[in-house]
């Protein structure tokens, strides 16, 4: 079937911010969609709140709207665009869940418009649990033995019935949120509940556990003609038990012998054509480790995060296909974009090992729960290519950046054996390395399965890398004969860990296997095992024979990719990765990209003219560019992962393009900057560099508190802190001392809370652009990525934006920046202070790019590659402001990490953002506020408990939300202040009426701020989780709590709200 | 150490596994992932050495339930890497040690990929697998290896019967796997097994229903009395034919085979039936196909590889007969085609 002539005009819906459960992938997949919708001549309208992302960009889409993903606000967009189709299979759970919203109602087809990829039916069937269960039942494929339920009492029937463990799986929600393991009644009492509230439709699934079973899934694309293909297999290392996302998941399966893969592609393929999915679908299985029994645990009827891993891990572009089937094509009229001659009606096969590593935010977020279940924690996942288990599993250890370049984990060694067997029976994020750490002390593989059910296959290949390592330390550089070395690199270890174990240098070992010609090659993923002559340019590196991957000869610039998503590095970075080789294209460079996230654009092959899907190690980055030859490498685009990689870039010969390195350090090295500015006359809080508790102590209290401390070369506020007492620094001196001093200072200041000011800024060293000024809602002391930010600022005098514009400019030329520069400022008493500078492309980049209209990357990369930044037509100096606002407000996925701390602090938090946009302030940040997914009601009961310092402060607020007729509840002291102020606030005295009436949802509304520093109020810290683990909105920043107090004046709805299209306003480009 | 010399004088060094035995063979790739043991022990491969491009092999043992004949056919085995230590609850044995136990040589540790892309521009070539590098008199050999009586080779000695209640089928084992066997044993069909030279007579006096034509190994232009006999059946009782089948059956009705490059060995291969104008993954394994420019008599072109376009299935509207290049039965491979089977049987049944 050729494409549909009725369909002319589609609106894809996006995903919205970066949430844990739903991370870059749906950029991927949404920037795919569109792309292949324009390349048929279709009108795109695209809705997505997320403005980080490059699917929101005016050429992917012809019309963006960046706006609230809710049902209302697409109403309003569908009225005003009459779009004939509805695409929302490419915008994870979100969009699927508003697709079906909107035709639930009948509104779709009250406007006539079709929706495409999926049906009412289709969703019905795969997603609601008794739908599924039934459509599962009539064809005969086994489901575990379940009850849906819509009440707790029967779930604790039922499991009384077919005995504990039981999983809670809520219907209807996101990255499994709200549902677990019951091992008992009350267990089951607690999660059932959550789980029900969480549901949209107030349902939960209780079905028996088979814990410990292989999981194994299956991506099935199918079109409308019944053709079915299944894209590629994966195991997840961790057994059934773990959520899919945060398991290790490699590429094809490994254990599975022919008859039982068959039997799930089979079933797999049974499934899709029941439900008649027109696309991509994901189905998981449970399978029986000791016979041929299998189950089916979920179906995802519509693109997914393992779609995208699978289009990663395979190079089959699984979202482009499924948008070309939703509009009418069948699998054997799509060219298959690989070989460019055959057709995507084919199944891949590979011809390497595939690995996925989750990268959870633990290292950040150190006293979250760090257990692992079936509800997702993971921010983002790192992928990588061997050509064998090991070298694929090493890869994705070195690719998260933790750190680690081996199997030796840091805390592992110091633990007992019966720490370590403790560690073993608890599923988290470690576990893997106790596993290795157990190997390492002689536990057998068998012994290990029996407790972890980790697969033997999986246990004894990490033996073999056990071994390797121990006998590298034990033998040291005698080991390293020609025969020792190759087989260690083909393992796939690093050459510094090597030389760490071999008391050598790691350039030393480089050289060596220079001498002795081990070096590596690389080869071609073509979705065939080379059986065709493929088309693409995606390679990985292997120690083999044959290389592959041809530089062009002509002059390549390679740019350096930012890794996996986490706290503090979004899919920012990849938008400034993506763009900067787009611009490099434009100047006539061939481009190359090493980056290993497999959700992302830049990892798409047909992104740059070559890419490296590679760890981003110093030594993985020189392998390639010794290949390439690139006439230049760009560092700041790639966030701190780039950044970090200038030095062996240019130690080993390569040239940096833009801002050479001993101007990224002086911005970065704290003495260094301290010169320039007080050679420019810049002011900066005042402070000082400490390696001791007692030098920090001396320090703080010659700088009187409050100060801020944090450990230099930081990344998203890494253990950054206010500390107001010397108990305070010694507290957090004591956690940074923990394992030995220190290598880079920590950083004491002065803090001042002010207005914080932010700027981007281009320059080429001779010129400065300024595209924005942005300001914070939230003062100083809340990381700029947790505050929300406005633009263009609004509270600066006409003289302090003179003066930011010129502060910026002097440090932009002194730093002879040639590209991208971020600058953070404090404004306090009319006085300018700079508090932080980065060299190099920054979170907001995206966002003011789109909402200024100047292409703020392309500028960077031409004034990187020596152009003059003033002829670009955009001019120089500060770029002139809009006449409308974007707010961007921070996202938070704290329900989905249990334990954590949600109060705003110098620690960044946050997981994604959005944007509100309108001519009107309020609106705007209305806007954002429903896009971040804060939900108020236009009356009700609002809870306030504030600290002692907020309280007068609060005052202000509370009356605004008592005129607009909120019943106000305050706890005692709180309440007090407000009463005496004239605020009529009811008194909350019983905690635990407290906790109950947040429980049941009386409260539609919670202002905490808590208490100062690490001593937070027991209460405080108990009302706030409270409130996030039942859904709530609670604001723990005053100056949030205005803003949205202003907002709701307006007394605006969501149906009420005026959408802005992007095309209407970045006309100016 | 172990190398594998392709008759082109290319030399791979690699290391052994196995038996230590010397082996040459015509050398072909196989794409599939999974289903190594019933590749290696499938009639069909007689002859020749087979290389994964999968890089690791044996990662879930061998076991008796999975093999495609009672021993593996192949001469030599290429693999990137072989799994000492395999795992399966159905596992009874590493693939090692049941290649030694049958004599079996293979060479792991060589760069597979590359030899692929070899084989995919070059063509398929002979090549042989040794111990140490091969002298001028064993290359000698390996340039004059053609792959003899290939079906007599293979094929039953002497016919055997599997009981069934339903339709009575003769088998034409010119190499037929175990699974063919047992999609028809599953459609309670009753079945007597003949050798491949049985003459023509000798099955039509048993009044069968229907007609079963099988696979097997080598060239099918080599099948020089396999042919002739066909000549003997057609029309005379339904047939179904399946690779070697399909292209004895196209030969006796005087049809031309062509030699592909390097073949279609692989469990990934869209194959469309035209009639139902849908496509399906198909696991095959051939490395003729029967010439469009030169079709049998009455034949309709049924199937068609949706890769490279080639003839995938043909029907003989007036013969009560169709064949298929691929293999319907699977094993290894998806299990999409298995309707084929179906069809065999509607065909019967309207014939009678």
């Amino acid at each position: 079937m050729p494409k549909n002539p009725q369909i002319n005009k589609v609106m894809v819906i996006g995903s919205g911010p970066i949430i844990i459960g739903q991370a870059a992938e749906f950029d991927y997949a949404g920037t795919q969609a569109c792309r292949a919708l324009k390349e048929e001549g279709l009108e795109v309208v695209l809705v997505n709140s997320n403005p980080a992302t490059i699917m929101t960009d005016l050429d992917i889409a012809d019309k963006v709207y960046l706006e609230p993903l809710t049902a209302e606000v697409l109403k309003t967009i569908i009225r005003r665009e009459r779009p004939d189709s509805l695409l929302p299979t490419l915008g994870g759970q979100t969009g699927l869940n508003l697709g079906m919203e909107l035709a639930e109602c009948g509104f779709l087809d009250e406007m006539g418009v079709k929706l495409l990829g999926t049906t009412m039916e289709t969703i019905y069937r795969a997603e609601d649990r008794e739908g599924f269960k039934n459509t599962m039942e009539q064809i005969g494929e086994p489901c575990i033995e379940s009850i849906i339920t819509h009440d707790v009492e029967s779930a604790l029937n039922f499991a009384d019935s077919v005995g504990y463990p039981v999983i809670v799986r809520p219907a209807y929600t996101l990255g499994g949120s709200g549902g677990g393991f019951a091992h008992n009644h009350d267990e089951l009492a607690v999660i059932c509940t959550d789980g029900l509230r969480r549901s949209r439709v107030g349902q939960c699934l209780i079905e028996k556990s088979v814990a410990g079973w292989k999981e194994i899934e299956f991506e099935v694309v199918r079109d409308a003609k019944d053709n079915c293909i299944t894209i590629c297999s994966m195991e997840n290392i961790d057994p059934v038990g773990i959520h899919t996302g945060d398991s290790i998941v490699v590429a094809p399966s490994q254990t599975l012998r022919d008859v039982e893969y068959q039997m799930l592609r089979s079933s797999a393929i049974n499934i899709i054509r029941t439900l008649k999915i027109e696309g991509g679908c994901n189905v998981q299985y449970a399978l029986d480790t000791d016979s041929m029994k299998y189950y089916v645990i979920e179906v995802n009827p519509r693109l997914s995060r393992s779609s995208a891993l699978a289009s990663k891990a395979t190079g089959y572009p699984i979202a482009k296909v499924a948008t070309k089937i939703a509009i009418g094509y069948g699998l054997d009229e799509i060219v298959n974009a690989v070989t460019g001659k055959t057709f995507a009606c084919f199944e891949p096969t590979i011809d390497y090992v595939v690995c996925k590593f989750p990268r959870w935010p633990f290292d950040k977020f150190t006293k979250a729960e760090k257990t692992l279940s079936t509800k997702m924690k993971a921010t983002g996942e790192v992928m990588s290519i061997g050509s064998n288990f090991e070298s694929a599993f090493l890869k994705s250890v070195r690719s998260l950046e933790l750190g680690m370049d081996s199997l030796e984990f840091r805390d592992a060694a110091a633990y007992s054996d019966e720490e370590l067997v403790k560690l073993l029976h608890r599923q988290s994020d470690e576990r893997i390395f106790a596993v290795t750490e157990a190997l390492r002390r002689g536990v057998q593989p068998k012994q290990i399965y029996e407790i972890t059910r980790i697969d033997p296959w999986y246990l004894y290949k990490l033996q073999n890398v056990v071994q390797a390592e121990e006998a590298l330390k034990l033998q040291g550089k005698d080991y390293l004969t020609y025969d020792h070395m190759r087989k260690v690199k083909r393992m796939g270890f690093a050459d510094s860990a090597i030389a760490r174990w071999c008391g050598m240098k790691t350039d030393e070992v480089r050289q060596m296997r220079r001498e002795m010609k081990i070096w590596p090659v690389y080869k071609m993923v073509d979705t065939c095992g080379a059986e065709f002559d493929a088309q693409t340019p995606y390679y990985y590196s292997c120690y083999d024979m044959e290389n592959e991957a041809q530089p062009s000869g002509r002059p390549t610039v390679v740019v350096l990719g930012s890794g996996p998503i986490r706290i503090g590095q979004g899919v920012e970075f990849d938008y400034c990765s993506v763009h900067a080789v787009w611009a490099l294209k434009e100047a006539g460079y061939d481009t190359v990209i090493i980056n290993n996230n497999p959700e992302t654009v830049s990892t798409d092959f047909d992104t740059s003219d070559r890419l490296y899907f590679e760890p981003l190690t110093p030594e993985e980055v020189e392998n390639v560019l010794e290949l390439e030859q690139p006439v230049g490498v760009l560092v700041q685009f790639g966030g701190q992962t780039a950044i970090k990689l200038a030095k062996s870039v240019k130690e080993a010969g390569f040239t940096i393009l833009g801002t050479a390195l001993e101007d990224i350090d002086a911005a970065e090295d704290r003495e260094l900057f301290d010169e320039l500015l007080e050679r420019l006359g810049i002011e900066r809080p005042k402070g000082g560099t400490v390696f001791t508790t007692d030098e920090a102590l001396e320090t703080a209290n010659r700088l009187g508190y409050p100060v801020l401390v944090r450990p230099s070369y930081v990344l998203g506020g890494q253990g950054m802190e206010i500390a107001y007492d010397d108990q305070d620094i010694r507290e957090y001196m004591e956690t940074i001392t923990k394992y030995g001093t220190p290598e880079h200072p920590i950083l004491v200041d002065q803090y001042i809370m002010g207005q914080e000011i932010e700027v981007d800024a281009i320059c080429d060293g001779e010129h400065v652009l300024i595209p924005g000024i942005m300001e914070h809602v939230e003062r100083a002391g809340v990381h700029s990525g947790d505050s929300i930010s406005v633009y263009p600022a609004r509270s600066l005098s006409a003289k302090m934006v003179e003066r930011v514009t010129e502060v910026t400019c002097q440090l932009a030329l002194n730093l002879h920046v040639k590209g991208m520069i971020n600058i953070q400022y404090i404004v306090m008493r009319d006085q300018l202070y700079v508090i932080e500078v980065n060299p190099r492309s920054s979170r907001t980049v995206p966002y003011i790019s789109k909402v200024t209209g100047v292409p703020m990357v392309r500028l960077a990369v031409r004034a990187a590659l020596g152009m003059d930044l003033s002829q670009q037509g955009y001019g120089e100096g500060l770029y002139p402001s809009a006449d409308y606002f974007a707010i961007k407000v921070p996202v938070f996925s704290f329900e989905k990490l249990p334990n954590l701390e949600i109060s705003l602090g110098p620690e960044m938090k946050s997981t994604g953002e959005v944007l509100g946009l309108s001519r009107d302030y309020n609106e705007a940040v209305l806007k954002g506020l429903i896009a971040a997914g804060l939900q108020v009601p236009q009356s009700g009961a609002v809870l306030l408990s504030v600290k002692n310092k907020d309280k007068q402060e609060l005052v202000a607020i509370a009356e605004d939300l008592a005129m607009m007729g909120y019943d106000l509840y305050a706890t005692p002291g709180t309440a007090n202040v407000l009463n005496h102020a004239y605020v009529p606030t009811n008194v909350v005295h019983d905690e635990a009426d407290m906790e109950d009436k947040i429980r049941q949802g009386f409260f539609k509304l919670i202002i905490n701020t808590p208490t100062h520093g690490r001593d937070s109020s027991r209460t405080g810290f108990k009302i706030r989780r409270l409130a996030v683990e039942n859904g709530l909105t609670c604001l723990t920043s005053l100056d949030t709590a205005r803003a949205l107090a202003a907002s709701l004046k307006l007394g605006k709805g969501e149906a009420d709200l005026t959408p802005c299209g992007l095309h209407e306003i970045a006309h100016r480009a | 150490m172990a190398y594998l010399t392709l008759e082109d004088g290319t030399m791979y060094e690699g290391e052994a596994f196995g038996a230590m035995n010397d082996s040459i063979g015509e050398v072909v790739f196989n794409t599939g992932m999974t289903g190594y043991q019933e590749a290696f022990t499938d009639p069909s491969y007689y002859g020749q050495i087979i290389m994964m491009t999968y890089p690791l092999i044996g990662n879930y043992g061998v076991n008796w339930e999975d093999p495609e004949s009672t021993k593996p056919q192949v001469k030599g085995i290429v693999a990137r890497e072989i799994c000492e230590v395999p795992s399966n609850w159905h596992s009874e044995g590493s693939l090692n040690d049941y290649l030694r136990r049958h004599h079996i040589m293979g060479i792991q540790g060589i760069d597979t990929r590359a030899l692929t892309r070899k084989l995919r521009s070059e063509g398929t070539m002979r090549g042989i697998i040794t111990q140490r590098p091969p002298t001028p008199e064993q290359m000698e050999q390996v340039r004059r290896y053609h792959i003899d009586n290939p079906a007599e080779s293979v094929t039953t000695p002497e016919k055997f019967e599997i009981p069934g209640s339903g339709p009575r089928i003769a088998v034409m084992d010119y190499g037929v796997k175990a699974s063919i066997l047992s999609s028809l044993r599953r459609r309670k069909c009753h079945l007597t097994v003949y050798p491949s030279w049985t003459p023509p007579e000798e099955i039509l006096k048993e009044k069968f229903d229907g007609l079963m034509l099988s696979p097997g190994p080598g060239d099918p232009a080599d099948n020089v009395k396999e042919i002739e006999n066909l000549k003997g059946l057609v029309g005379k009782l339904p047939i179904f034919g399946i690779c070697m089948g399909h292209s004895l059956l196209a030969m006796a009705l005087g049809g031309r085979t062509k030699k592909l490059k390097y073949g279609h060995h692989g469990s990934n291969h869209p194959v469309k039936d035209l009639k139902k104008d849908r496509v399906y993954i198909t696991s095959q394994n051939h490395g003729y196909a029967v010439d469009d420019e030169h079709l049998p008599q009455g034949a309709v072109v049924s199937h068609r590889s949706w890769n490279d376009q080639t003839v995938e299935g043909l029907v003989y509207p007036e013969l009560k007969a169709f064949t298929v290049q691929y293999h319907p039965e699977a094993s290894p491979g998806p299990k999409d085609t298995g309707y084929l089977f179906d069809e065999f049987l509607d065909m019967i049944r309207e014939n009678q």
